[in-house]
This record gives structure tokens, C-alpha cells and sequence, in this order.
């Protein structure tokens, strides 16, 4: 068998650490001892190719999960999922979850005291088209506290994970919004130890993907690695 | 190539608050059908640096069937998939720590050059603390292709013991997951 084509490593900067004290459960659960550096065999480039399960149009609008509309600013997210060489990730899963409107998830050990909604539950999957977009329409989520450090608040974020073309493609990473105050006190906005790398999970207000009169729109293409140029040596 | 390679979105925990989103009904049991070859329970417990279960991680794996081969249009083996198995699976810890997939044994897969892979579930950890996912194996003791995996290879002798199942039952395998400390399982740099 011929020895197969990798992907790129970890873009340095771009990728967290996994101890960084700021986040204080890092602490415990970060690997002390040296990482064993693995070539990429048929293993890793081979991986669930639609993820899992059938996806139905009504996982991808999140406002029209239950009887009645959800509270809260109606949004559109879109967006590209490519890999480092612009090539997009076709026909790919996506899940995305968040918080209601208030800041508060339905899991039931949120313990922030703000109100659950019950026309919303936060969750939705999407499959990338043919050239790698996808779309979906939610509500924004807010801000919530959390007690990594005194008076911590999370950024409203939407969680995203998806799979691409292999298993080591896989990605969770989280979408921001342009121009949040808080991100400057957010451990895990700030693990990201670029710049540049970090500004790379905030979205753009997207005038073009508005529904005049129902819905403002956020775009947020994400990219997952590359391929290699050439075959990995033996 | 030319073209200005794109940089990479950095990866983010997925936090305490995954489990009304990403686990899915059956999605710790491989077998969707009449899948071949031996079935097998793989099991484990998460612990982290102080020794306590973790409650609030999940684990994923992706596998060959019984005959080593992956269902993926990169695997050109001229072998069968199996309509009965499905590759991945995805389990949240319980509040114990604890982890168990459904699956079959897979089989040995090709690794690089001419060399042969020992069987093994490639295995992803995710979890709140975690702001990237963890990359391990899961090996199985009574593989002979154990002693000459191109991959434990790559390990420190003595560390190799923390990818390697053991028997616990006539079809039960155990691994436990040591995220951090003494025992700490190999976690790989992809």
C-alpha cells in the first residue's frame, strides 16, 4: 500500500495550548507529560464521512423547534467551511449549540438564574452544500456568567463542531460577535495565543444575508487544515 | 501552489453544556446491523490530575470493521465495508467517569511503507477544561501485531501500556483514560 498524502499540523499561534491557567479547569486536565508526535496513517486520513444520522431541514432553523417563536434577536449564520488551500469541505456535518437569549442553556447544570425559554432548545446540525456553505437561523445568544474568576462573563458565542473530510480534520471551536466588550476578561477567547488567529472565530455582520423586516445575519467561514503537498516519508 | 494558504480556525472547548446537542440516540453502539466479526465492549474511566472521575468529557472513535477496512473513499484495500458497522462512535462520561462503545474488533490496517497497523479505535477526547481536543489509541492485549505497530513504536516502552485494553470479560475490554499524573495516558501531537 502506498504510504498516504497527510494534512498540515497545528498552524502555531492559531492553536491553543492545552494548559493555560487563565481557565482554571486547564489545570487538572492538561497532559503533563510530552505529546508523541504521529505520522498520519490510513488512520487519520479516513474518517465518518456525513458524521452521523439523517439531517432534517427544521435542525437548521432553531427558531422553529417548538410550538411558539423563541425570545430574542431572530439571526441568519452563514458561512464556508474550507480547508487552509481554499478548497471548500463539501457535504460535510456541522452541529452548532448555544444559550437562549437570556444566557441561560436548557443542560440541566446551568445553574445561572435567568429564564429558560421554552420555545428554544439550542441545538441544530446542518450538512454543507457542494461548495462547502452552510446556513442556519437561530436566535443571538447572550452573555452568562461562570466562575473562573470573580465577575467572569462569557462573550456570547455559538458552539461549533464539525468533522471534514477526515477524522483528524475534526473541529470544535466556538463563534463570537463583532465588537463584544467582553472579550478582553475571556480565558477561553484569550487561550488563543494569536492575535489574529483569535479575531478568526469573531463573525461579520452580513448586510447581504439580512431579511429586511425578520432577521439580521452574521457570516462565520471556518477553516479546517489542509492537505499536504506531498506524500509523508517513512 | 501559490495561492496563500488560509490560516486555520483555532479550536475552543466545547464546555460543560454539549450533552442536549451532540450525543444522539445509539451513538455508543457501532453495530447497526448484522456487523461481522467479534463483538466487543470497550470500556473505560476518566480521571483527571487529582485522580478524580471526569463527568463532563466525551469521547469519539473512529475504526476499520473486522477485516481492517475503513469505510472511507481513502481506503482503496480491496475489501468489503460492512453494511452492519459503522465506524464512528461518540460517548458522553457518565457521572462516574465512565465510557462504554458496542462495537466489533476491528482489524489490522496498513500503516506507512509496507508496515502493518495493530487493530486500534483512533480516539478523540473533548471536553470542558479542554481547549483543544485530546488524540489517543486504544489497542487491544491480545493483538501479536501489538509488538511491531509502527505507531506504539513511536512510544516510550513504558508508557506503552496506557493504549493497551485488557481483557476484563469474555468480550470486555477496559481502558481507562488518565488525562493527567501518574499512569497519564500517551496523547499524540497530529
Amino acid at each position: 500500500m502506498a504510504d498516504v498524502i497527510g494534512y498540515n499540523r497545528e498552524e502555531k499561534g492559531a492553536q491553543p495550548p492545552s494548559l493555560y491557567l487563565p481557565y482554571k479547569s486547564t489545570e487538572f486536565r492538561a497532559p503533563k507529560q510530552p505529546l508523541v508526535i504521529l505520522p498520519h496513517t490510513l488512520s487519520e486520513v479516513t474518517g465518518p464521512v456525513y458524521g452521523h444520522g439523517r439531517v432534517l431541514p427544521i435542525d437548521a432553523d432553531l427558531t422553529k423547534q417548538h410550538a411558539g417563536e423563541p425570545l430574542g434577536e431572530r439571526i441568519i449564520v452563514s458561512g464556508k467551511l474550507l480547508d487552509e488551500n481554499g478548497r471548500p469541505v463539501p457535504h460535510t456535518l456541522v452541529e452548532v449549540w448555544q444559550c437562549n437569549a437570556a444566557g441561560r442553556y436548557i443542560h440541566a447544570r446551568d445553574q445561572h438564574p435567568a429564564p429558560l425559554d421554552p420555545n428554544f432548545s439550542g441545538a441544530g446540525r446542518v450538512v454543507t452544500d457542494a461548495e462547502g456553505n452552510y446556513k442556519f437561523t437561530t436566535i443571538k445568544p447572550g452573555a452568562y456568567p461562570w466562575r473562573n474568576q470573580p465577575n467572569a462573563w462569557r462573550p456570547a458565542h455559538i458552539h461549533f463542531s464539525m468533522f471534514g473530510p477526515s477524522f483528524i480534520n475534526r473541529l470544535v471551536t466556538q463563534m463570537y460577535f463583532p465588537g463584544d466588550p467582553l472579550f478582553f476578561q475571556d480565558p477561553i477567547f484569550q487561550g488563543i495565543p494569536d492575535e489574529k488567529a483569535r479575531e478568526r472565530m469573531i463573525s461579520r455582520f452580513d448586510l447581504d444575508n439580512t431579511i429586511p423586516e425578520w432577521a439580521l445575519a452574521y457570516r462565520f467561514d471556518i477553516v479546517l487544515r489542509g492537505r499536504n503537498a506531498t506524500p509523508m516519508e517513512d | 501552489m501559490s495561492k496563500q494558504r488560509l490560516g486555520q480556525t483555532p479550536s475552543q472547548t466545547v464546555g460543560p453544556f454539549f450533552h442536549y446537542a451532540l450525543p444522539y440516540e445509539n451513538d455508543s453502539n457501532l453495530i447497526v446491523g448484522d456487523a461481522q466479526g467479534q463483538r466487543i465492549v470497550v470500556e473505560g474511566k476518566v480521571t483527571d490530575g487529582n485522580g478524580d472521575p471526569v463527568p463532563d468529557v466525551m469521547i469519539e472513535i473512529w475504526q476499520a470493521n473486522a477485516t481492517g477496512k475503513y469505510d472511507h473513499p481513502e481506503d482503496t484495500q480491496n475489501k468489503p465495508v460492512d453494511p452492519g458497522f459503522h465506524g464512528f462512535g461518540r460517548c458522553a462520561t457518565d457521572k462516574d467517569g465512565i465510557f462504554r462503545f458496542n462495537t466489533v474488533k476491528p482489524g489490522a490496517v496498513p500503516g506507512p511503507g509496507n508496515s502493518l497497523q495493530a487493530p486500534h479505535l483512533v480516539t478523540f477526547v473533548f471536553g470542558r477544561g479542554m481547549l483543544k481536543q485530546l488524540l489517543t489509541r486504544i489497542y487491544f492485549e491480545d493483538e501479536a501485531h501489538n509488538a511491531d505497530d509502527p505507531v506504539l513504536n513511536l512510544v516510550p516502552e513504558a508508557r506503552r501500556p496506557t493504549l493497551v485494553a485488557r481483557k476484563a470479560g469474555a468480550s470486555t475490554y477496559r481502558l481507562d483514560i488518565v488525562l493527567q499524573g501518574e499512569g497519564e495516558t500517551v496523547f499524540f501531537d497530529y
